[in-house]
């Protein structure tokens, strides 16, 4: 199954060291992408799912560093490359989309001239094949009237535009895997369906396999074919997106499920999971999640557990396997 | 239904001077040894004015203790110096390093009264300018705008001037250090207001402020006890920085014979003094205060470029 | 019997647009962005009321209005218990990180409204305080800390507490779990439940988020672009929506249960409400739009069902009502 996969990660762990000790921020992070597929990212803040997308990237915000691990783009291992050689494969093989759109486009350039760079950076066209296909990039992604827009500033166009641009930029090269942080999170509801629908179908389109880092399950269901639950660095669960939210069964995932509300006639109290995700200097021993757990035994708090795969689902949990060994 | 909060959390909270000794601001001055021999000579040099009329060896200014015969020695390392005058005599017989100690005694006096007062005018202004906003607002930013067109020597100069001019002579003579403490303080009141004003229009629009209100709390009162707090952080660089540059502009104004007076002698009237004689080879009498202005302004200029860094969110 | 706290009677809020000289000279009347442009409704006593709407909508500037943190240029907010103890209105707001001013300790901050207001004698302001803290599920011990000391999720906890020491009858909740996780905002809107039932407080609720307002309203109003365009009671609202702009919006929301969408949802972006269309504002993203929607504003007309809608389309009956299970 793995033998053709896109992206691997392989005990991914990433530290950043302070004055007051190293911090683990990712800790014993693997898995994989399949060439087209859409794996989403989700949890909550300081999880670590933007960190495993900036890793990907070689944009960690120094003194974060990776530590230990391998990342496997293809046939290439790219954690070990140089600033210069991330920066061939950025934009060229790995795109990306971040949640505010002004990181990524320049105020004082206008948007062809943005686009016709990146394109032409990436791709040997010349200037005028750079702005024809820039155009047309404007068009698939729904920007109307794009003759009339190419020459204008980032800051004349809307939130959603905005992002349709960088849409734009992250595909222009085709890559053949986008990182999207939080894409949409600071967009208005109806802008955010047209702007996800339009990043699942370039992506389906070209073929582009997609990390989807959110902290919004509902994006998740609506976009993503796997989905991999973080918890204080860790993936504690990942699977296929139906299974994963239809039965849950790590106890965070069951939490996160229960306390999301929905737009159901109420019935009680959401369920809700007590205290908040520990902070990087202060992880517990053994299971990261074991004080907030209802179901932590002795070993939970002795030992963390890792990935078991079981019906097309991994899980880090001791007491799902007890309880799948016990069946 | 409680938040678990770990361990460290719920023990009692440190004492405040325990949090200050744990702070990244006492971290980041252990880390850098110019701040730290900044802030050791300018302590040292603070010490020596407190203690002034303590430790100097001679009085100066008593008449009686002064004896022509020991006029024009140079300093003990030199052919013809003497122990007990480590840095040389002046043509008066003056020990160069009591005179030195008290120049020092006056020249940190005015500046840092200057600097309060600067202070306390700049902050004020730009507290009500920030919060009032509208008219007020641009009448005291055009006031600023038009103070920051003259140099700030020349303001003091003019100050100066005027007072001399106006007072009887008098009067003048026993307001002098007042009105150079006005002078210097007067032109650069600006630049806290500039700040202050920017860091209260920021914090006007926080959601504590509007929480202030809604109690029914008046905006004056909200001014003082919830936004000057948390606006006075780059304050404390600004008056650092400021410190050095109100104690050159004291000694220029002082070099030219209009700042405080020939009875209180700052480090900038010593050097105007040891200029006279500078070409017939007593060049100590001006070399030593002005070292001693170089190395003070130089420490003060060190310790608030450190500040400033400490306190710049972008460098982190 | 309807006890009604709060009255809420064709409000707005211009802001009028600063305009240089020369356009002054010219005698061009100064451009004002209607940021609440007639807003009326009711809140009854112990209900909690909420307004969503996407950016630009208006519903901060009318949360403000209602807490009086700010002066409308027309309209009415009156409160049936108005004059007989000042400030009882209290406001939660959004960003945890501003709301508690980071030199105080928690303790001073929650008992700054009852000292200020001399609600209690001075000895027993502390035990009130720790009361406070607990019945939030806080500790006692927190009293002494500072707010950077504290989560996301606690720090709106201490604002609770500090909004609850003045005694308020009216809460204003101005997106107060926005900026939460999800795990912390469920706590944070059970609290707020339990509260409103113990203490019987009547809410005004902000929120962009549907299923939120589907949590803790009774009843919703939407708002476009300063206006009213819906309002029901809040199962009404979610099976039977019956606006355009409101359909699009329950339409436009990642359900848990859709594996993706065939059709592309509807497109169009929310006017700058500078430039705002004429007529009903919604018309130019509206697929049932016709002249009169170009020309005319719709005023708010009652349904059978107990809701109101500001619709020609609706009040023509052009439109089915879309059915959401």
């Amino acid at each position: 199954m793995t033998s053709q996969a896109l992206l691997r990660v392989q005990h991914l762990r990433v530290e950043i060291p302070t004055r007051r000790g190293v911090l683990l921020a990712l800790d014993d992070v693997s898995f994989t992408i399949a060439p087209g597929e859409i794996l989403g990212f989700v949890g909550e803040s300081g999880a670590g799912k933007s960190l495993t997308g900036m890793a990907i990237l070689g944009l960690l915000d120094p003194p974060g560093r990776v530590a230990s691990g391998e990342i496997w783009l293809g046939e290439r291992r790219i954690d070990t490359l140089s600033q210069r050689e991330m920066r061939l494969i950025r934009g060229k093989q790995i795109g990306a989309v971040f949640q505010d759109p002004l990181m990524s486009l320049n105020p004082l350039l206008q948007i062809g001239d943005q686009l016709i760079e990146s394109i032409r950076t990436h791709l040997p066209l010349t200037h005028e094949q750079a702005a024809a296909r820039a155009l047309a990039l404007m068009r698939s992604v729904g920007i109307p009237a794009p003759e009339a827009r190419f020459t204008a500033y980032p800051h004349q166009f809307s939130g959603g535009m905005r992002q349709r641009i960088v849409i734009a930029l992250a595909l222009c090269a085709q890559p053949e895997l986008i990182v999207a942080d939080e894409p949409t999170t600071a967009l208005d509801v109806s802008i955010q369906a047209q702007v996800l629908h339009l990043l699942k179908s370039q992506c389906r389109e070209q073929g582009t396999a997609m990390l989807l880092v959110t902290h919004d399950m509902g994006v998740i269901a609506e976009t993503a074919d796997r989905v991999a639950v973080m918890y204080a660095g860790r993936i504690v669960e990942i699977g296929p997106v139906a299974d994963v939210i239809k039965a849950p069964v790590h106890p965070y995932t069951r939490g996160l499920m229960g306390a999301i509300p929905s737009l159901a006639p109420v019935t009680g109290p959401l369920a809700q999971i007590d205290g908040a995700m520990p902070r990087l200097n202060a992880r517990p021993d053994g299971c990261a999640f074991h004080p907030r757990c209802p179901a932590a035994t002795a070993q939970c708090r002795a030992q963390s557990p890792g990935l078991e795969t079981r019906h097309g689902r991994q899980v880090a949990c001791w007491v799902h396997q007890a309880s799948q060994e016990a069946a | 239904m409680m938040d678990q909060t770990p361990a460290g959390l719920l023990a009692p909270a440190p004492s405040a001077w325990h949090r200050f000794l744990d702070s990244d601001f006492v971290y980041s001055f252990r880390q850098s040894p110019t701040a730290i021999v900044a802030a050791a000579v300018l302590l040292l040099f603070v010490l020596v004015a407190l203690l002034a009329p303590w430790i100097a060896p001679q009085n100066p200014f008593d008449p009686a203790a002064l004896e022509l015969i020991n006029s024009r020695i140079p300093p003990a390392w030199l052919e013809g110096g003497q122990a007990r005058f480590p840095l040389g005599t002046d043509g008066q017989g003056r020990d160069l390093l009591s005179v030195l100690m008290f120049g020092l005694r006056i020249s940190l006096l005015v500046s840092f009264c200057a600097t309060l007062f600067a202070l306390a005018v700049g902050v004020t202004l730009g507290l009500i300018s920030g919060s009032a906003g509208g008219r007020i607002d641009n009448l005291i930013m055009r006031l600023a705008d038009m103070q920051l067109s003259f140099p700030t020597i020349l303001v003091a100069l003019l100050i100066d001037g005027l007072s001399r001019a106006l007072l009887p002579r008098s009067v003048h003579e026993q307001l002098a250090l007042w009105v150079v403490v006005f002078a210097i303080g007067i032109s650069t009141w600006v630049q806290y207001a500039r700040t202050v004003r920017g860091a209260t229009l920021v914090e006007k629009t926080k959601d504590y402020v509007h929480a202030a209100r809604l109690i029914g709390m008046g905006p004056l009162r909200i001014l003082f006890k919830h936004v000057l707090p948390n606006v006075l952080g780059p304050v404390l660089v600004i008056a650092t920085l400021s410190l050095g540059l109100g104690i050159l502009t004291e000694a220029t104004l002082s070099f030219l014979g209009l700042g405080v007076p020939p009875t209180s002698p700052s480090l900038g009237t010593l050097i105007r003094i040891g200029n006279e004689v500078l070409f017939s080879g007593e060049w100590w009498v001006t070399v030593m205060p002005g070292a001693c202005l170089v190395v003070l302004v130089l420490a003060i200029n060190l310790l608030g470029d450190w500040l400033r860094d400490v306190f710049n969110p972008k460098l982190k | 019997m309807t006890d009604i706290a709060l009255q809420v009677s064709d409000l707005q809020r211009h802001f009028p647009m600063g305009q240089s000289l020369l356009r002054a000279a010219l005698g061009r009347t100064a451009q004002s962005v209607r940021a609440v442009d007639g807003v009326g409704f009711n809140i009854q006593r112990g209900q909690t009321f909420s307004l969503v709407g996407e950016s630009g909508c208006g519903k901060s500037t009318l949360a403000r209005l209602v807490a009086g943190l700010d002066t409308p240029t027309g309209g009415q907010v009156r409160f049936s218990d108005a004059g007989k103890t000042s400030h009882r209105i209290q406001m939660i707001f959004q960003d945890p990180y501003a709301s508690l001013n980071p030199r105080y300790r928690v303790g001073t901050a929650i008992a700054e409204p009852i000292r200020f207001q001399k609600l209690l004698p001075e000895a027993a302001v502390l035990p009130r305080v720790h009361e406070l803290l607990r019945q939030v599920g806080l500790a006692a011990a927190d009293a002494a800390k500072f707010p950077h000391e504290f989560s996301g999720g606690q720090r709106q906890r201490v604002s609770i507490a500090r909004a609850l020491a003045g005694n308020p009858t009216f809460l204003v909740c101005d997106e107060p779990t926005s900026a939460l996780d999800v795990s912390v905002q469920a706590q944070i809107l059970n609290l707020l439940r339990q509260l409103q039932a113990e203490l019987g407080l009547t809410c005004l609720f902000i929120s962009h988020n549907l299923a939120v307002i589907n949590y803790v309203s009774h009843d919703v109003g939407v708002m476009y672009l300063g206006r009213l365009v819906e309002v029901a009671p809040t199962r009404v609202l979610f099976e039977a929506p019956k606006h355009p702009y409101t359909q699009m919006l329950l339409a436009a929301l990642p359900r848990l249960d859709t594996r993706g969408r065939e059709q592309p949802p509807i497109m169009g972006e929310i006017p700058s409400p500078l430039a705002p269309p004429s007529g009903c504002a919604f018309h130019p993203r509206c697929p049932h739009a016709n002249a009169r929607c170009q020309s005319e504003l719709p005023t708010l007309q009652d349904a059978p069902d107990g809701s109101r809608i500001a619709c020609h389309a609706v009040a023509e009956g052009r439109i089915p009502v879309s059915l959401f299970t």
